[in-house]
């Protein structure tokens, strides 16, 4: 096992090295992970680039654990995820010889959607809670049409399936016992879960609201009972009262590359900032 | 001996070891495959029981602690493959029959020019597809809460598996030597008869061999599954409900899997069981194959 083990290491070791000579002769920055991040760091890119005509950005998506995966494997400079890194990832990468860095870029807002034939439009965490878990299967029982719920998630490498299920299912306590339902679709991208909800008046999903459309509804959501319905948008998440809000992260390794680094700087400048904003994710402050 | 001779002998020499060599690679590569299926796969039953990993009901692979069951998995594949068994072999060799029987020669050509092409669309176009109509269409048509159902999957896959079982029916129909035919036909019998009683019966080692390795397209499919059967881990009660697949879970989950977890371990377990079901089911055509032809 010791000897497979360092076998690993060294494979990997080869990669990153392997890796890095190939990015570093390019030029190049590789971008990895989040679904949710892809048109963001896509937009970022194209500005980046042509602001810096040496620079090439390849952006890919693939799941936030995909992104650290690969940051691991050495084969991406930026990893991008909507997620933290787990503990389990930050002991792998020790072992692989990496200390990731993180950068928090943008923040998201997670909104919950359904068809725009939907009569409900105003639910409680609570009560996404037992929609997601499976608790509650028939919409009349929140206030709907009598009809069966059709549950649509993400898939597990998903960085926002992991949210949803700490801070929704199991409303902050991450090591807490809920799950999504058996019987949830699990969707392998979010504008899967767009297309269904658009064409199914019985689905429910949930993703970045940098997707809603004006073929899904968004849900109003509230902490508890006592707490106001609050709308899915740019100035709710930036003042706090929208209750699903995350931040979204870039990760790199502890020796980024110059030009990896000259794009993070641009991302946290105020001109990076504005495109976060007009890709439809939240700014980290307030842009006059 | 001559220098030509000797020239040549050594050709001769290389020349065969090449070509035993090429044949016996891919029995080679087929054992290293699952050698390495084995090693990562069996790693998995260190700390999970083979019992409760064939029989567990729920697949929660990166929750705290992790479930790996995959009984609904497999019941997933099983009902998505029966589904398109049930479809295309009907409609398989009764088009295999027209084809090669019935058809006028120069329909005979357009036909088989068709199901060609139809075996030449990639899965993922095919998947791509369905969800776009058939999906809508099956939620309309059957009244359901969502059209993305084992029954969507098991139609795609049967448009899948036609084109195998269409063309390697209709050859082993062909193969059926044409005495057998004016025999039957001179007896009195007719056209209709000589095809189910005769045609038909002496091809038969043919057909299944046909159907057999069409079932075996269907388990083995992943992108079109992945797309239309909606991947819910549950244990389907009939054909109109979401499943998911071994295939799909495996395409669907190995992007997050980190090397050497127990979640890589498991996916490669469900490399074995599905590795198990085609290797039975390429045995099941086997033996069947053979008993016919004693």
């Amino acid at each position: 096992m010791k000897k497979i083990n360092a076998l690993m290491v060294g494979f990997l070791f080869l990669i990153t090295v392997a890796g890095a000579l190939f990015a570093e002769s390019a030029g190049s920055i590789q971008i990895k992970g989040s679904d949710t991040m892809v048109n963001l760091n896509q937009g970022l890119a194209e500005v980046y680039m042509s602001k810096n005509p040496k620079a090439f950005i390849a952006v890919t998506g693939g799941g936030s654990g995909t992104g650290i995966a690969s940051l691991l494997g050495g084969t991406c400079d930026i990893a991008a995820s909507s997620r933290k890194m787990k503990d389990k990832e930050i002991k792998q990468a020790e072992a692989a010889g990496i200390e990731p860095k993180e950068c928090t870029i943008a923040l998201d807002g997670l909104a919950v959607v359904v068809n725009p034939a939907n009569p409900v439009s105003n639910l409680t965490i609570d009560q996404l809670a037992d929609i997601f878990t499976g608790k509650i299967t028939n919409w009349k029982d929140v206030g709907g049409v009598n009809s069966e719920i059709v549950i649509l998630s993400r898939e597990v490498n998903s960085g926002t399936h992991v949210y949803f299920k700490e801070h929704v299912l199991r409303k902050g306590n991450e090591k807490g016992p809920e799950e999504f339902s058996p019987g949830a679709l699990l969707m392998s991208s979010s504008q899967a879960i767009a297309d269904e909800v658009s064409g199914n008046a019985n689905a429910v999903g949930y993703y970045g609201i940098g997707y809603v459309s004006k073929k899904q509804k968004s849900i109003a959501v509230a902490k508890d009972k006592n707490s106001p319905y609050v709308l899915p948008t740019i100035d709710n998440v930036l003042n706090g009262t929208y209750p699903i809000t995350r931040p979204l992260f870039f990760y790199t390794s502890s020796k980024p590359k110059e030009s990896a680094k000259s794009f993070i700087s641009f991302v946290l400048s105020d001109e990076g900032q504005k495109i976060v904003m007009d890709t439809d994710f939240v700014p980290l402050k307030k842009l006059k | 001996m001559t220098r030509d001779k000797r020239n040549q002998r050594i050709r001769e020499f290389f020349i065969e070891k090449t070509i035993s060599a090429s044949g016996i690679a891919s029995v080679v590569i087929v054992v290293l495959i699952f050698v390495f299926l084995l090693k990562d796969g069996l790693s998995l039953f260190k700390i999970e029981s083979i019992q409760d990993f064939l029989s567990g009901k729920l697949w929660y692979p990166i929750s705290d602690p992790p479930k790996f069951g995959i009984l609904p998995l497999i019941l997933g594949s099983i009902v998505v493959t029966a589904g398109a068994t049930a479809i295309s072999v009907p409609i398989g060799v009764a088009s295999a029959i027209y084809i090669a029987e019935v058809s006028s020669p120069r329909i005979k050509e357009y036909l088989k020019a068709g199901v060609e092409l139809l075996a030449a669309i990639p899965s993922v176009v095919l998947g791509f597809i369905g969800v776009v109509t058939l999906v809508p269409f099956v939620k309309q048509f059957f009244n359901l809460p969502t059209g993305l159902t084992a029954f969507s999957g098991s139609i795609m896959l049967a448009f899948m598996a036609m084109p195998t079982i269409v063309s390697i029916a209709e050859d082993a129909l062909t193969a059926v030597p044409r005495s057998y035919r004016e025999g039957a036909l001179a007896l009195g019998a007719t056209k209709w008869q000589t095809i189910y009683k005769v045609t038909v019966p002496s091809a038969a080692s043919g057909i299944v061999a046909a159907v057999m390795l069409g079932v075996g397209r269907v388990i083995g499919e992943t992108m079109a599954v992945m797309m239309i059967t909606g991947n819910a881990a549950v244990i389907p009660k009939s054909i109109f409900q979401p499943v998911r697949t071994l295939t799909a879970t495996i395409a669907a989950e190995m992007g997050e899997t980190v090397r050497g977890s127990d979640h890589f371990y498991a996916l490669f377990a469900i490399g074995i069981v599905l590795f198990l079901i085609t290797f039975f089911i390429n045995m099941i055509a086997d033996l069947y194959l053979h008993r016919e032809k004693r």
